[in-house]
């Protein structure tokens, strides 16, 4: 005779999700909790501060701020040029057919970072590059002499655009097709001139999106390490590099040290995405 | 006015973007004096170190892909159908990866999973390989799970599970006869990203020590000239292609879809 299963008072569908929330505990939050509990622990064990503070001397406050510096420009200018060539496109007098490609384009474009990237620029505008020796053949331009070096903040910069403004493309076309006709009609009945509409209308209600997507681009360039090295080595004193020399020789001499630097970047890369989600949900009440 | 500032903002961004194709094509050609050749491709090609560190990061690729599938469907699934609930936390953690620095969760790793640890993974290479494969589908979760999860939202997985379900079918053979083909299209578009992030990818494989392409070029690097942008081109190629890759199976997975 057929039982009827016996019920169990407890639900038992969590069982389903359980794979997944061990791979993520031991994969992603335990190491990272690791690094934060480990920047708060003194050498003996204990809480302390003082490997925070310890973050205070001119080498490792110079790796943030120039890392934070090519961050922060990479992702302006990535976001100004990202956001005029998809207006350009979209809602501007560029061809139509050119947003496609365009799209297909910034896909491939923003994943291609790292090693490969920067031999790329090397080939180009490196010291022996294509550009720049051309540069000096055909026009007696020296770039050096003027002062450009591939391998400096400069430089970095540059290339990080090469990723940067394909992903600002990819987030904010959508924003600029939600853009409703209708209130760019409703300001040229009300007498609005083109300049007026962008500046009064258009723009306020994509800046949180703008806003939002500087954020992210910011947070991508501060993290990425491949291109850094490949480009410059581990010569130049920025945070990602610091650290990547740090775990590989403990060059700050102390492993809670490291820990710290680490935290520091978790903080950075934590404060800028947190922007960037308060900031979209904000243009998501215009744009649906 | 507005048309000069158009076409003005789209050419200036479109010679940005080819300069550097341009250049590292052309450099990539220039291995012998004086005229073009594929002398560098030819060498790169040949190097035995590039064809078992390429080896090594497809196989990488591959099983990371495995593991990504098997780890986000299931869960995916789950999720919308019996844990709605749970699904903005599932979304939240799945997207914690691009909020924390790769090389930060590698850095975990290594003190983490280290000789003298519970779990002494970074003991063996066996281990270390499955660390490693286990930081890339870290990596991947962002895409596969996006992917896997928009997937999920074209198909009507509750009736799908109950006429699965009333035809005798159990979890397994409806996850992997049901929901899997439905949802095939997102997951090979999750799959073809999650592979040109792992072939190249070079801050995890460069410290836990794995013979992998990234890490190759970048010795490569640093030691030759021409040799680099070759392979600065296969990559670009790499790359284009995976995403020509996605586009064909969104396409083709449209148009194979029945209208409701």
């Amino acid at each position: 005779m057929a039982q009827p299963r016996a019920r169990t008072g407890l639900p038992l569908t969590w069982l389903g999700v359980v794979p997944f929330f061990v791979f993520v505990g031991l994969f992603l939050l335990l190491p990272t909790l690791y690094i934060v509990v480990g920047a708060f622990r003194a050498p003996e064990g204990g809480f302390t501060f003082g490997n925070i503070l310890a973050l205070n001397t001119p080498t490792i406050l110079s790796a943030y701020w120039v890392s934070i510096k090519i961050a922060f420009w990479s992702a302006l200018i990535g976001c100004a040029v990202g956001f005029a060539m998809a207006a350009a496109v979209t809602v501007g007098a560029g061809p139509r057919w050119v947003k496609n490609p365009l799209l297909t384009f910034s896909g491939v474009a923003s994943n291609f970072a790292g090693v490969p990237l920067a031999f790329a620029f090397i080939a180009t505008i490196g010291p022996a590059g294509i550009i720049t020796l051309y540069l000096r053949h055909e026009f007696g331009i020296n770039l050096r002499l003027m002062g450009f070096n591939l391998l400096s903040t400069l430089g970095l910069v540059i290339t990080y655009l090469f990723f940067q403004i394909p992903l600002m493309i990819l987030i904010i076309t959508p924003a600029l097709e939600g853009l409703k006709r209708e209130w760019r009609e409703a300001a040229s009945i009300l007498g609005a001139t083109s300049w007026q509409y962008w500046r009064i209308v258009a723009f306020p209600i994509l800046f949180p999106s703008i806003l939002g997507t500087m954020a992210l681009l910011f947070a991508n360039a501060f993290g990425a390490v491949a291109t850094a090295i490949a480009l410059t080595g581990p010569s130049l004193n920025i945070a990602p590099i610091l650290l990547y020399a740090q775990i590989r020789g403990d060059v700050l001499g102390s492993p809670n040290l490291g820990y710290a630097l680490a935290f520091g970047m978790i903080v950075i890369t934590g404060l800028a995405n947190a922007l960037y989600i308060v900031l979209r949900a904000r243009s998501e009440r215009w744009l649906k | 006015m507005t048309r000069l500032w158009s076409w003005g903002a789209l050419l200036i961004g479109i010679a940005f973007f080819l300069m550097p194709l341009y250049g590292m094509t052309e450099f990539s050609l220039k291995m012998r004096r004086g005229e073009y050749s594929f002398d560098a491709y030819a060498t790169v090609l040949a190097d035995p170190r590039f064809q078992a560190t390429f080896g090594y990061s497809v196989m990488m690729a591959v099983l990371t892909i495995l593991c990504g599938v098997l780890l986000v469907v299931p869960t995916a699934f789950w999720v919308r159908l019996k844990l709605p609930g749970l699904r903005p936390w599932v979304e939240f953690i799945t997207l914690l990866p691009l909020v924390i620095p790769s090389i930060v969760v590698v850095f975990g790793y290594i003190r983490l999973y280290n000789t003298s640890s519970w779990l002494p993974l970074t003991g063996s290479v066996t281990g270390t390989n499955m660390l490693l494969m286990f930081g890339y589908t870290v990596l991947a979760l962002p895409y596969m799970y996006r992917a896997v999860d928009t997937g999920l939202r074209t198909i009507d997985v509750a009736t799908l599970t109950e006429a699965a379900q009333s035809l005798g079918a159990g979890w397994v053979t409806i996850l992997a006869r049901v929901i899997l083909p439905n949802v095939l299209g997102a997951v090979l578009s999750g799959a073809f990203l999650t592979f040109a992030i792992v072939i190249g990818e070079f801050t995890m494989a460069a410290l836990l020590d794995r013979p992998a392409f990234g890490p190759y070029m970048q010795l490569l690097g640093a030691n030759r000239a021409y040799e680099p942008a070759a392979l600065a081109v296969i990559a670009f190629a790499i790359t284009w292609a995976c995403m020509g890759l996605i586009q064909l199976v969104t396409r083709f997975s449209k148009h194979n879809r029945v209208a409701r």
